[in-house]
């Protein structure tokens, strides 16, 4: 192609004036990057004394930050028409793998989510946050948009038969967590409000049936929230307990490692879904507020690259990718703090754990391949 | 054409959607960002006052350091109660699961009894703040604490501690005076000061113990310690050490009062023992009595129950508690109000016919002994123990005065003033018996309070401290145990001392006194056989308390063919050496007949025992059970 074409392109003078730097080229978004890497970091201290001074923990974790970070570099370098040329394939094997977890799947703490080839254990339920957004969008960027009627059962239908294989394992927090990626997805190609008012009708209706298909440990769960006082020992503890490190924190916090909460081990699953608790007990409502600001940052930047992109297979996912990470955010901090029934959703990328986080930056690896391949996309 | 410009057209329009739903999601991002932060602000300035102080309850719990029980001395320094080191097993409810099977577990490994489970779970329920450990079983010993501590690991909650004890090396015979501590119950918390008792589990529930419990307890220390979750103490953040309880040295003489118990031998009798000079009681003993240790540790129920069934009623303290009638011991003492009241003079003589008539009143009021004494004063009245002399005198003295001069002996109150628990006795009088019987006062009453008989009722301890004040002569000096503490305190209890007895006549005492004399070494006292032979000079007046009114009418009393609990009590009263006393006795055995012939053999073992040199020459277990 000449080069005066190119140059006629809209948008050209923007693009092709600028030398592509080197992050550019290896398909890294550098505000990402260092949004994500400030954040790892605060993990880490957090993660220190919220496992008591365990070295070897924090080490753990940051080797799978590593881990995790190399695997977001490598998927950087996909380009998404490739992705979205295997997107159904992944979507049915993650599907399956899901089925096999109801079956086959490894009891622990009540609730089957894992299953085991070898040493190696496989969370679908986590694939499948990625997965289905994958699917969602490919289909969808086949379809005129707004979808019609039959696009829109078969995305529905897409979203739902994942999000309740999860729900019934039980993982209530992974469900929502997948839902509301699929949601997302849905909301963004075009979903008639009218349609949006009957769904959000039709759901408040069905609330009374959902508190019948639930477990007891879930019901508990939610009538704790709605009143934790009432098992002070029991159910009621996390919360109480939470809520009790948070507040105590104050405006300025009592101070790294000193935090007696946490280190008393009243706080339970303090390395975990409560550690956001911690830090608030720490470093008080600054640290949080400094906390928020970085995911605010780091979201601002996702939804920037999702919006400045022209491919529909793209924006969807990569809206869907960022938003899901923040409903992370939002869940995690909302039930910690007693907005929120306590549903295990862990704070992205500052709890202790490797699959998530696996997870999240996997998709933030897509995120970035989006926004540097997208001057190679012929349209 | 025009299809590709639809596309083009839906192109538009799917970007329109998509850059604005987008842009309205960054949106609510913001918003809801701004909640959380408004959440965590609320919690965080807005109710930081109450996230903090719960956070330093979670973390701060104060733990009792209870303090080391005072000891008790008696006045030659031997030790009546100490504190010895104790393995207990206890029981912190919140480390378990279920209670009830951890506590059948306990049950077998120590072989306890059937009833184990239902007590021991009790025990753990007692009232404690949480992951306090409640006290299960004491005195573990050296095989049960093996046995818990291999099977550790299946008894979750369950610990052994070490403790000290109370401790009673002189058991039966110093049962009733120093009492016993015993487990703090349901019922003495109510009155607690529960700070004070937090990390004690025994009180002093009698006697010595229950009196001075204030004292001997000592003050609780503690520590501020930061625990975590589950209870376990992570630093001492403060500490205040416990002062411990503070020592008793009573006037008590060990060795008297175990001497006194084993010639007692289990018979159902009291005996009191007092220094004159000092009111300081040398003996308080009640028999039979009880080992006050079974009432420490886990008290087998059966005991308890054996105790309290048994018809000799070892439990009730008949020296200070015993209330009976004294019987003719208290004619020295009615003999001086007769004669500081001029009813009677020295050489006042009176003829006995065996019998005494009130003026217009043909019923016969009996002496002892049938046909009378003969021609008697008030010297040989004692000594014989003559009623009808006495009868005479209580009817000239009349009832209020002889009720107002016995009161100056300490009849009719406690005036003792650390025994716990002393009765009051009785001094009857007319007003008395208005109130009580809403009847006028009979003059045959006055005689037979002029005998020590009818309403009178006095306990062995008021029968010494009468006697105490008549070998002072008159100096009133009220009876005490406790001699010194290690402490500057003045732990005696401030009673309005009474008056001392001031004779118009202060040589009556020496009358009376060798009046009293002449009862143990006369030619025809009535204890001459327990005086014969005796180094030094008794004082010394025997008495019979009626526990069966026999009609007056028919003469002697008979007491052979009557059940046992209907035979008159012995009495006997005295003090010696009668010309400088040392010590001051007063004896009564229950349903053993006269005072002569069974009180006054046993004062004399006892004046023995006391003022020779054997009691020095015995060693400490010499007596012991």
């Amino acid at each position: 192609m000449p080069r005066d074409f190119l140059w006629s392109l809209p948008g050209a003078y923007r693009d092709l004036r600028r030398k592509e730097s080197f992050l550019t080229r290896i398909h890294i978004d550098g505000w990402l990057l260092l949004g994500l890497i400030i954040l790892m970091s605060v993990s880490l201290v957090i993660l220190y004394s919220a496992t008591g001074g365990n070295l070897n923990s924090t080490m753990a974790q940051a080797t799978r930050f590593s881990v995790a970070m190399v695997a977001m570099i490598v998927v950087a370098q996909v380009p998404p028409r490739f992705m979205r040329r295997w997107a159904l394939i992944a979507y049915i094997f993650t599907l399956l793998t899901l089925l096999a977890v109801l079956i086959l799947g490894i009891d622990a703490k009540g609730a089957q989510r894992w299953i085991s080839i070898g040493s190696f254990r496989i969370q679908p339920s986590e694939l499948m946050k990625l997965a289905l957004p994958l699917m969602l969008a490919s289909y969808l960027s086949q379809c005129h948009l707004p979808p019609n009627w039959k696009n829109l059962t078969i995305a529905f239908l897409l979203m739902a038969i994942p999000t309740l294989l999860i729900a019934v394992q039980p993982d209530l927090g992974t469900s929502i967590l997948v839902a509301g990626a699929g949601l997302v997805v849905l909301f963004l190609a075009g979903l008639s409000w009218r349609l949006i008012m009957s769904f959000i009708a039709l759901a408040l209706a069905a609330l009374p049936a959902l508190w019948m298909v639930m477990h007891d440990y879930q019901k508990n769960r939610v009538k704790t929230f709605l009143n934790p006082e009432s098992d002070p020992l029991g159910t009621g503890w996390n919360i109480i307990q939470s809520k009790t490190a948070i507040g105590s924190g104050g405006l300025y916090g009592k101070g790294w490692l000193e935090g007696t909460q946490s280190r008393l081990e009243f706080l339970p699953e303090r390395h975990t879904d409560f550690i956001i608790a911690v830090l608030a007990e720490e470093a008080g409502l600054v640290g949080v507020i400094l906390l928020l600001t970085l995911y605010t940052l780091i979201i601002w930047r996702g939804m920037l690259i999702a919006l400045s992109v022209d491919d529909t297979f793209s924006r969807l996912l990569a809206s869907s990718i960022i938003l899901t990470f923040f409903v992370y955010v939002f869940v995690n901090l909302g039930m910690v703090s007693g907005l929120l029934p306590v549903v295990g959703v862990p704070l992205p990328l500052v709890s202790y754990g490797g699959t998530s986080s696996f997870t999240l930056m996997i998709g933030f690896g897509v995120l970035m391949s989006i926004h540097t391949h997208k001057k190679m996309i012929v349209k | 054409m025009t299809e590709f410009r639809r596309q083009i057209k839906d192109s538009e329009k799917e970007n329109h959607i998509f850059l604005f739903r987008g842009r309205l999601l960054l949106v609510l991002v913001v918003l809801l960002m701004l909640i959380l932060v408004g959440r965590m602000a609320y919690l965080q300035v807005f109710q930081y006052d109450l996230y903090t102080l719960r956070s330093e309850r979670n973390r701060i719990s104060v733990e009792a350091i209870p303090p080391t029980r005072g000891l008790i001395y008696d006045r030659h320094g031997q030790l009546l109660a100490d504190n010895l080191p104790s393995h207990s097993l206890t029981l912190t409810r919140e480390l378990t699961d279920d209670v009830e099977a951890v506590v059948a577990q306990v049950c077998t490994l120590l072989e306890l009894d059937e009833t184990c489970q239902t007590t021991l779970v009790e025990r753990s329920f007692q009232r404690r703040r949480p992951f306090e450990p409640a006290l299960l079983v004491d005195q573990l010993t050296e095989e049960q604490i093996a046995r818990i501590a291999v099977n550790r690991h299946l008894l979750p909650g369950i610990d052994v501690s070490a403790q000290l004890l109370r401790n009673y090396p002189s058991g039966e015979a110093l049962s009733h005076v120093l009492g016993y501590v015993g487990r703090i119950s349901e019922e003495d918390m109510v009155n607690l000061d529960k700070k004070a008792y937090s990390g004690t589990h025994y009180l002093g529930k009698t006697g010595v113990e229950r009196f001075y419990e204030d004292n001997l307890h000592g003050k609780v220390g503690y520590r501020k310690v930061e625990t975590n979750a589950r209870g376990r103490v992570i630093k001492v953040v403060e500490s205040e050490h416990p002062s411990p309880g503070i020592d008793l040295t009573l006037h008590l003489d060990a060795k008297l009062q175990q001497f006194i118990y084993k010639i007692l031998n289990k018979r159902s009798a009291a005996v009191v023992a007092i220094e004159p000079k000092t009111g300081g009681i040398l003996a308080l003993v009640s028999s039979p009595g009880y080992d006050p240790n079974v009432f420490i540790g886990m008290l087998d129920s059966t005991d308890f129950h054996s105790l309290r069934k048994d018809p000799q009623l070892p439990l009730f303290d008949r020296a200070s508690r015993g209330q009976y009638s004294p019987g003719s011991t208290i004619k020295p003492m009615l003999g001086i109000a007769a004669l500081d009241n001029s009813v009677i003079t020295r050489e006042y003589e009176l003829m006995d016919r065996g019998y005494y008539q009130l003026p217009n009143d043909d019923r016969l009021y009996r002496n002892w002994k049938r046909n009378g004494h003969g021609m008697v004063n008030l010297e040989r009245a004692i000594a014989v123990s003559n009623n009808t002399f006495f009868y005479n005198l209580a009817y000239n003295l009349g009832i209020d005065e002889m009720s107002s001069f016995m009161q100056r002996f300490g009849f009719g109150e406690s005036t003792a003033l650390d025994v716990n628990n002393a009765r009051k006795g009785l001094m009857p009088s007319r007003e008395w018996k208005k109130a009580a019987y809403k009847q006028p006062w009979f003059p045959g009453e006055t005689l037979s309070t002029g005998i020590g008989q009818g309403y009178w009722l006095t306990t062995p301890l008021q029968l010494a401290t009468a006697t105490a004040v008549l070998a002072n002569k008159g100096q009133w000096i009220a009876p005490r145990l406790l001699a010194s503490t290690d402490s500057q305190l003045n732990l005696l209890p401030k009673k309005a001392s009474k008056e001392n007895i001031e004779l118009k006549n202060p040589e009556d005492w020496d009358y009376i006194f060798n009046a009293m004399t002449n009862v143990m070494h006369g030619f025809e006292g009535t204890a001459r056989a327990s005086g014969q032979g005796a180094n030094y000079k008794i004082a010394g007046k025997t008495g019979t308390s009626q526990v069966y009114s026999l009609s007056q009418e028919k003469g002697n009393r008979n007491t052979e063919g009557l059940s046992e609990h209907l035979i008159d009590h012995a009495v006997f009263i005295g003090f010696a050496p009668a010309e400088n006393p040392q010590i001051v006795l007063a004896i009564l055995v229950e349903n053993a007949g006269g005072g002569s012939r069974v009180a006054a053999p046993l004062a004399r073992e006892i004046f023995d025992f006391y003022l020779t040199q054997e009691r020095l020459s015995l060693k400490e277990n010499d007596l012991a059970p």
